[in-house]
């Protein structure tokens, strides 16, 4: 029963794009076309799993141990820094064909405020490191969700005729507005 | 550079929120409020300075290829400042900022300028970059934050003005979309107003130029003659 409110919050009322507004950098500049925006989806779901489970971990059995909770941000930082760098590299070295198709995501992803937003979130939001895990799959879910329908959106959105300041950025936040208004009932 | 094209970049050419897009999502999730936006602002300004005269002061010193990690790592330190400070002397600020005060972390605005300004120039541009960019991210955050505050709760810092006036969808993210794709819109159709003036007013000054020169060279002609 937790575990199904921890989806429906992570996913829905929760939405760290259109509800918490969090991520947005990729969520404009990855939606352009399907293909990209479910690759970025799939990269962070993924990146926020072991975010989710480093950061969580660290964060009861060596910043809380010792006392030292100040430094959170920064051990975060590092922590998810070090772990993208380091699935880049395994990726080139086990899985050529994925990384070809999530490599070119990864760095982009260090400074994607969603991972660190995740950390952060799992402190106050969940209280073992199982419930922690999920809930970063959850929120992945819940990311890509939003990232997909908007390139959906934007595919459409490339064949009408736009007012012309109104192209790009401004129409994809209009855009944006009505997805959260719909997002928004489930709160 | 002069001091006087730094201001102007940093607060209306190169607006960071409005013309670079950066910074987006503080910039929607603390708008909600004056005195939330403009606490963020300050913290982000701090910040922007700190790290700008730091990467500018070691830029010869990183090196290239774990620039990105040692900025990260320069930004986190000024923002953990920044956290304590405002736990201590801000509790209800940083109470209502939540999550988004560690998020100034992966501003992107603030690694941005690291690397495209403070990496390249000396001290004093760097801080004074740092200063106008972040001020320029302020008063947009504060223009976002008082149309959405007024509308969304009628109130401006927590003050009513609209006499119980309020259309709720503006205190939600969905206002925070509208109201910040109405204000790049704007913005784009002020600057490509001002741009085409600017054309149009030399266009004309060409124009009057020519026609001088031509006089001139008639009026040497007829002289010849």
């Amino acid at each position: 029963m937790e575990i199904i409110a921890l989806f429906v919050a992570a996913v829905f009322t929760n939405n760290f794009i259109l509800v918490q507004t969090v991520g947005i950098c990729p969520f404009l500049g990855v939606s352009k076309k399907t293909e990209s925006a479910l690759g970025m989806g799939v990269a962070v779901t993924f990146v926020m799993v072991l975010a989710s489970l480093f950061t969580y971990a660290i964060n009861t059995w060596v910043l809380a141990t010792l006392k030292i909770e100040f430094m959170q941000t920064i051990v975060f930082i590092f922590v998810i820094a070090s772990l993208v760098q380091m699935l880049e590299m395994i990726l080139k070295k086990i899985s050529p064909s994925l990384y070809a198709s999530l490599g070119v995501y990864l760095p982009l992803i260090t400074t994607n405020c969603a991972i660190l937003g995740i950390a952060q979130a799992n402190l106050t939001a969940v209280n073992n490191l199982f419930m922690a895990v999920l809930n970063g799959a959850f929120a992945g879910l819940g990311f890509t969700l939003a990232i997909f329908l908007m390139s959906g959106i934007r595919e459409k959105l490339d064949k009408v005729d736009v007012p012309r300041p109104f192209k790009g950025f401004p129409i994809t936040l209009i855009t944006a507005c009505f997805m959260a208004m719909a997002f928004g009932v489930f709160a | 550079m002069k001091v006087k094209d730094i201001a102007l970049d940093g607060v209306v050419r190169q607006n960071p929120v409005f013309k670079l897009v950066l910074g987006t999502c503080p910039a929607l999730a603390v708008s909600t409020s004056l005195a939330n936006a403009i606490g963020m602002g300050a913290a982000v300004i701090f910040v922007l300075m700190c790290s700008n005269i730091l990467v500018s002061l070691l830029r010869n010193v990183i090196p290239g290829s774990v620039r990105i990690p040692a900025f990260i790592m320069i930004i986190a330190t000024f923002v953990t400042v920044v956290i304590l400070a405002f736990d201590k002397f801000l509790p209800d600020l940083s109470s209502s900022l939540g999550m988004f005060l560690p998020l100034i972390v992966v501003n992107c605005l603030i690694l941005a300028r690291a690397e495209a300004f403070a990496s390249a120039n000396k001290v004093g541009a760097a801080a004074l970059d740092g200063l106008f960019m972040g001020i320029g991210f302020t008063l947009a955050l504060s223009v976002m934050a008082f149309i959405r505050e007024l509308l969304g709760t009628g109130c401006l810092f927590g003050v009513e003005v609209l006499g119980g006036f309020s259309i709720g969808i503006f205190a939600s993210s969905a206002g925070g979309f509208l109201v910040y794709g109405l204000l790049i819109a704007a913005f784009v159709a002020g600057s490509n107003a001002i741009s085409a003036k600017n054309k149009k007013k030399q266009a004309a000054a060409e124009k009057a130029a020519k026609l001088q020169a031509a006089q001139a060279v008639a009026a040497s002609e007829t002289e010849v003659k």
